[in-house]
C-alpha cells in the first residue's frame, strides 16, 4: 500500500504546496503550527478540496484536477483521526464503534467484530460509557479503534498526543506504538514534537510554511538535516551564516572564526547548524582548531543540565544568529558567571552544513 | 366558560410549531452554508417579521393571500376556500412571526457545532443524512428545542397580525388573545382576568421548561475505570 499527494491550495495570502509519498511505512509530517499539515490531511481525506494536484492511494485516484476526479470523504476509504479525536458525544462507546461498522454487511458479523474491537482495544467494560466519561487515553482508543472498524486503506494522525497532559502522555504513546505497529498500510503522522517523531516514525516530511521539503529517514533527518527548516525542527539551536574557503574549512560568518568541518561543505551551502549538546567547553591543550572565544551572557541551571547562553566576542548579532548556547549534562569546571569570559569547542564532526530551501532542487538535479 | 380560545390556541400554536420547526432547521442548515453575502442577504429578510410591528406582517398577508390578493385569490379559484378570517389563518401568521426565532436559534446552534465531528462520521464512510440527523441534531439538541420552545411561545402570543387575518369570530377564529382584547372591549374584566391567568399559567410552564432544557443538557461526566491503569 502507499500514497502518493502533490497538491496546491491558496486560502488567502497563505499557500499549501505539498508533495510527498510513502510506502507501507509511518511516515512524519512535521512543522510547526501553521504550517499546513492538518490541511494537508484534511486535503487527503476529502473533507477540503484541494485548488489542483493529485492524490493517489494504493493506485486509486482520490483526487486529479487534471481528470476532474474527487471522490467524497466517503469514497476514500482513509482514516483520520482528529487532535480532539472528535468521538460522537451523544453516543456510548460501542455506537461510536459501531457506526463505524455500518459499511460491514450482516448483522451477526458486526456484533462478533465488535467484540473483537472492544477486546483488541482494551475497551471491554467500558461500552455503555459516553466519550465525555472517559480519560483522554481512553477516548484516543476508541477513536483509533472506530477507525480501524472502519477498515482503512490508510491512516493518518493528527496531533494524536497532543491533547494529553504530560503524565498520561507516555502510557498512551506507548500503546499507540504497538497499535500502529499492526497496521499494515501507510501512516501519516503530524506532529510537531521531534521527539515523538523521533520514536515512532521511520520517515520524515518537513512541511514549512505551507511548502514541503524532501521525504527523508529519521536517521538522516536527526544526523544531518539539510535545509535550514528542518534543522530548527530537529531541535538544532546553534546556526551561523559561512562564508566557504576550501572543501572543509569556512568562515562562520556570525560567530568570527574560522571553523573546519568533518564533512565537506556543498558550494551551495549557506549556514551551519551545531546541536547545543555538542558545543563543548575549550580545555587548555585541545588541538582541535574550532575555538571560539565568546562572553557569557547566560548561565542557566536546569534540573540535570546547564544550559550556556554565549556571544562570539567581536560578533555584533541583530538576531537569534550569532549566539551560542551550549548545553552540558553537569558542569564541572571552576563556576562561571555571566560577564565573564570563555572559549568553546565546535567539534568538526558535529558540523552539519544547511541549505537555504529554494537551493534545495538545484543540488537534486 | 367556553374553553374554545384555549384549544384553538394550543391547535393554532402547536401546528405552526411543528411546520417552523421544519422550515427554521433547514433553513438555518442550508444558509450556515451559502456564501457571505448572499447569506446576509437572506439572513435579513428571514429575520424581517422578528423586528417589523405584527400587524405590518398582517397588512402584507392581508394584500397577498386575501380573498382580493393575487394567492388568496388563485387558492379560491382554484380550490374554493379562503385563506383569510378561518382557524388557519392564524397557522399562516403565526407561521411567520415565528420562524425567525426558531431560525436564528438553529443556526447558532449550527454554527457553533463542531466541524470535526462530522468531518470524521464522513470519513467513517456515514451518510449525510445519517450524520445530520443522528450526529448534527442530536448535538445541538438544545438550541433547537430552545428555538422550538420560543417558536410556541410566540405562536401562542401572537395578537396583531392574526386579529388582522383571521380576526376574531367566537367558536371560529377566537384565540386568548384576541378573546382577551374582546372581553376588555366589552368591559366583561372578570372574564378577562380568567383568560388572562389562563395566559399566565402557560407562560410559565413554557419559561420552565426552557430553564429545564438549559440546565438538563449536560454531558454524563466522571471518569470510568481503567482497567489498564488498574492492571499496571
Amino acid at each position: 500500500m502507499s500514497i502518493y499527494v502533490k497538491i496546491r491550495k491558496k486560502f488567502g495570502n497563505f499557500v499549501l504546496n505539498t508533495e510527498f509519498e510513502a510506502d507501507n511505512e509511518i511516515l512524519a509530517l512535521l512543522g510547526s503550527s501553521g504550517s499546513g499539515k492538518s490541511m494537508t490531511l484534511k486535503c487527503i481525506a476529502g473533507v477540503i478540496k484541494p485548488d489542483e494536484g493529485r492524490i493517489v492511494v494504493d493506485g486509486e485516484t482520490l483526487f486529479d484536477s487534471d481528470k476532474n476526479i474527487n471522490l467524497s470523504p466517503q469514497e476514500r476509504h482513509v482514516g483520520l483521526l482528529f487532535q480532539n479525536y472528535a468521538l460522537f458525544p451523544n453516543m456510548t462507546v460501542e455506537q461510536n464503534l459501531c457506526s463505524a461498522l455500518r459499511r460491514c454487511d450482516g448483522q451477526n458479523n458486526r456484533k462478533e467484530r465488535l467484540e473483537l474491537i472492544l477486546d483488541s482495544y482494551y475497551l471491554t467494560g467500558l461500552e455503555k460509557h459516553y466519550p465525555g466519561q472517559l480519560s483522554g487515553g481512553q477516548q484516543q482508543r476508541v477513536a483509533l479503534a472506530r477507525i480501524m472498524a472502519s477498515d482503512p486503506k490508510i491512516i493518518m494522525l493528527d496531533e494524536p498526543l497532543s491533547a494529553l497532559d504530560s503524565y498520561l502522555r507516555w502510557q498512551v504513546e506507548r500503546e499507540l506504538a504497538e497499535i500502529l505497529s499492526k497496521f499494515k498500510g501507510t501512516t501519516l503522522y503530524v506532529s510537531h514534537n521531534r521527539d515523538e517523531v523521533y520514536r515512532l516514525c521511520h520517515k520524515v516530511c518537513v512541511i514549512n510554511g505551507g511548502h514541503s521539503e524532501k521525504v527523508s529517514t529519521i536517521d538522516d533527518f536527526f544526523n544531518a538535516p539539510s535545509t535550514l527548516a528542518s534543522a530548527f525542527l530537529s531541535g538544532c539551536k546553534n546556526y551561523s551564516r559561512i562564508e566557504k574557503q576550501s572543501n572543509d574549512t569556512f568562515q562562520a560568518l556570525d560567530w568570527h572564526a574560522n571553523l573546519k568541518s568533518a564533512v565537506s561543505i556543498p558550494d551551495d551551502a549557506t549556514y551551519i547548524g551545531v546541536r547545543a549538546h555538542s558545543v563543548l567547553p575549550f580545555y587548555d591543550g585541545d588541538e582541535s582548531q574550532n575555538k571560539v572565544t565568546c562572553r557569557v551572557l547566560e548561565v542557566r541551571n536546569d534540573l540535570f543540565s546547564v544550559a550556556f547562553t554565549l556571544l562570539p566576542l567581536d560578533a555584533n548579532p541583530k538576531n537569534e544568529f550569532g549566539l551560542i548556547r551550549m548545553e552540558l549534562p553537569s558542569f564541572k569546571g571552576e563556576t562561571v558567571q555571566a560577564g565573564d569570559i570563555m572559549a568553546v569547542k565546535i567539534p568538526e564532526d558535529a558540523i552539519m552544513p544547511l541549505l537555504k530551501r529554494e537551493n534545495y532542487r538545484k543540488l537534486k538535479d | 366558560m367556553d374553553w374554545f380560545p384555549l384549544y384553538n390556541s394550543l391547535r393554532v400554536a402547536s401546528i405552526s410549531t411543528f411546520l417552523t420547526f421544519f422550515l427554521g432547521v433547514f433553513a438555518a442548515h442550508y444558509i450556515a452554508k451559502t456564501p457571505k453575502v448572499l447569506k446576509g442577504l437572506i439572513d435579513g429578510i428571514l429575520t424581517l417579521p422578528l423586528v417589523l410591528p405584527p400587524t405590518v406582517v398582517g397588512f402584507f398577508m392581508l394584500k397577498l393571500i386575501g380573498p382580493y390578493g393575487p394567492l388568496g385569490s388563485l387558492v379560491l379559484e382554484k380550490f374554493g376556500f379562503r385563506m383569510t378570517m378561518t382557524w388557519y389563518s392564524a397557522v399562516f401568521t403565526t407561521t411567520i412571526i415565528s420562524f425567525p426565532l426558531m431560525y436564528r436559534t438553529a443556526r447558532g446552534a449550527f454554527e457553533a457545532f463542531d466541524t470535526t465531528l462530522l468531518y470524521s462520521g464522513q470519513t467513517l464512510g456515514l451518510s449525510n443524512t445519517f450524520l445530520f440527523w443522528r450526529v448534527v441534531m442530536p448535538n445541538c439538541k438544545q438550541g433547537i428545542l430552545a428555538g422550538t420552545v420560543l417558536s410556541f411561545a410566540r405562536a401562542l402570543g401572537e395578537f396583531g397580525a392574526t386579529t388582522m387575518v383571521s380576526g376574531y369570530m367566537p367558536g371560529r377564529t377566537a384565540i386568548i388573545s384576541t378573546t382577551v382584547y374582546q372581553l376588555w372591549r366589552e368591559g366583561n374584566d372578570a372574564l378577562a382576568y380568567k383568560w388572562v391567568f389562563v395566559n399566565l399559567a402557560i407562560s410559565l410552564i413554557v419559561l420552565i421548561a426552557v430553564n429545564m432544557l438549559e440546565n438538563s443538557y449536560k454531558q454524563p461526566v466522571g471518569v470510568a475505570k481503567d482497567h489498564f491503569e488498574y492492571e499496571n
